[in-house]
């Protein structure tokens, strides 16, 4: 159910690659191909990272763009909510059929699950990103599942 | 010895290289004024009864061990965190639970609750237990980005409550 705006995914792929390396300063170009992405797309959103000073870049040989906010404070949330104002209602506004009982009762459980999706983007940091990159979860629980599809990652 | 802890004996390896003078080891009941008032220097809040009844639980057989573990420095307690072993609450197997962790807010970000966590996690591997978990406040950011960062995700539980009229 919970779908991120492209711009944001676009987003926090960049912002981790940056992380990853933080030595290297790296193109649009060389990102957007790492995922297969649009890179005119790509370097919008990377302009907008670069007005919330996350990110900077510099022009000429060895330019780029760099992380400059610090990965281990840096939280999903703060990047999810350059892309996606919080003021985006998910049950429909105002709509006048919300100020009903069901309409009430729906938006309490709407808010709940609201509330788990914030603590969750709001606890995670960039570098717990990474940490979990290198930890790999994932390929234990798809080699248990599916061997097959599991091999060669 | 009123003090002593349950579980096995602690051996703690030798995390020394960040800050060569913490020493994780078992609280004992001479601890319990200088974890008083550090609970109160976190949470502003004095609760010497709450850490006595800790402690006098630790006197009481136990089935499952429990563990009270804190950091020291220089003579001072600088955090500490507390855990026990659970079992089949609602079904689940064996495993270690968090319920308290603490560190002294001038001396934080140095890594301190990071050797508890993993003293702690020590621990309760030797007991044979696969998982930890652990609960906090949803709005609690700072105590659930240090779990996060020791790996830590959510698990198959969902925590409900009901107010009794
Ligand atoms: C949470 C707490 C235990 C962390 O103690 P600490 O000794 O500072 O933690 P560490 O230095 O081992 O930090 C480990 C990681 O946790 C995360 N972390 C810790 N403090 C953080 C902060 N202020 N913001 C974001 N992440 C943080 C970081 O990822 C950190 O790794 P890094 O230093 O490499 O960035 C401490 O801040 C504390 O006691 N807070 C109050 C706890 C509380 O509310 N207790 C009441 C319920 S029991």
């Amino acid at each position: 159910m919970m779908k991120l705006q492209k711009a944001t995914s676009f987003a926090l792929f960049a912002v981790l690659d940056l992380a990853a390396q933080p030595e290297r300063p790296q193109s649009v170009i060389e990102i957007a191909e790492r995922y297969g992405i649009s890179a005119h797309h790509l370097a919008k959103v990377l302009r907008d990272l670069g007005r919330a000073g996350i990110v900077n870049s510099a022009r000429g040989v060895g330019g780029g763009y760099r992380l400059v906010a610090n990965p281990k404070r840096l939280t999903l949330l703060d990047i999810i909510q350059i892309f996606e104002p919080p003021g985006r209602e998910p049950a429909g506004g105002n709509d006048p059929e919300l100020a009903t009982d069901a309409g009430r009762a729906l938006r309490l459980v709407l808010d709940e699950i609201d509330e788990h999706v914030l603590a969750t983007f709001r606890s995670i940091t960039v570098s717990t990103m990474l940490k979990l990159m290198v930890r790999r979860p994932w390929s234990a629980s798809l080699e248990r599942s599916a061997p097959k599809a599991a091999t060669g990652r | 010895m009123g003090g002593a802890l349950q579980g096995p004996p602690m051996k703690l390896a030798a995390t020394a290289e960040k800050s060569a003078a913490l020493h994780i080891r078992q609280a004992v009941r001479a601890d319990v004024p200088a974890l008083i008032a550090l609970d109160e220097e976190v949470t502003g809040l004095a609760k010497p009864k709450y850490w006595e009844e800790i402690f006098d639980r630790y006197g009481a057989p136990r089935r499952q061990p429990l563990f009270f573990l804190v950091a020291e420095q220089g003579g001072r307690i600088e955090g500490f965190i507390v855990g026990e072993v659970r079992a089949w609450e609602f079904g689940s197997p064996p495993c270690g639970w968090i319920f308290a962790i603490q560190v002294r807010p001038t001396t934080r970000l140095a890594g301190v609750a990071t050797q508890l966590y993993n003293a702690l996690c020590d621990a309760f591997r030797r007991t044979g237990v696969k998982k930890v978990r652990t609960m906090m406040a949803r709005n609690n950011q700072l105590i659930l980005s240090f779990f996060r960062s020791q790996g830590m995700m959510a698990g198959p539980f969902i925590e409900l409550e009901t107010t009794l009229e």
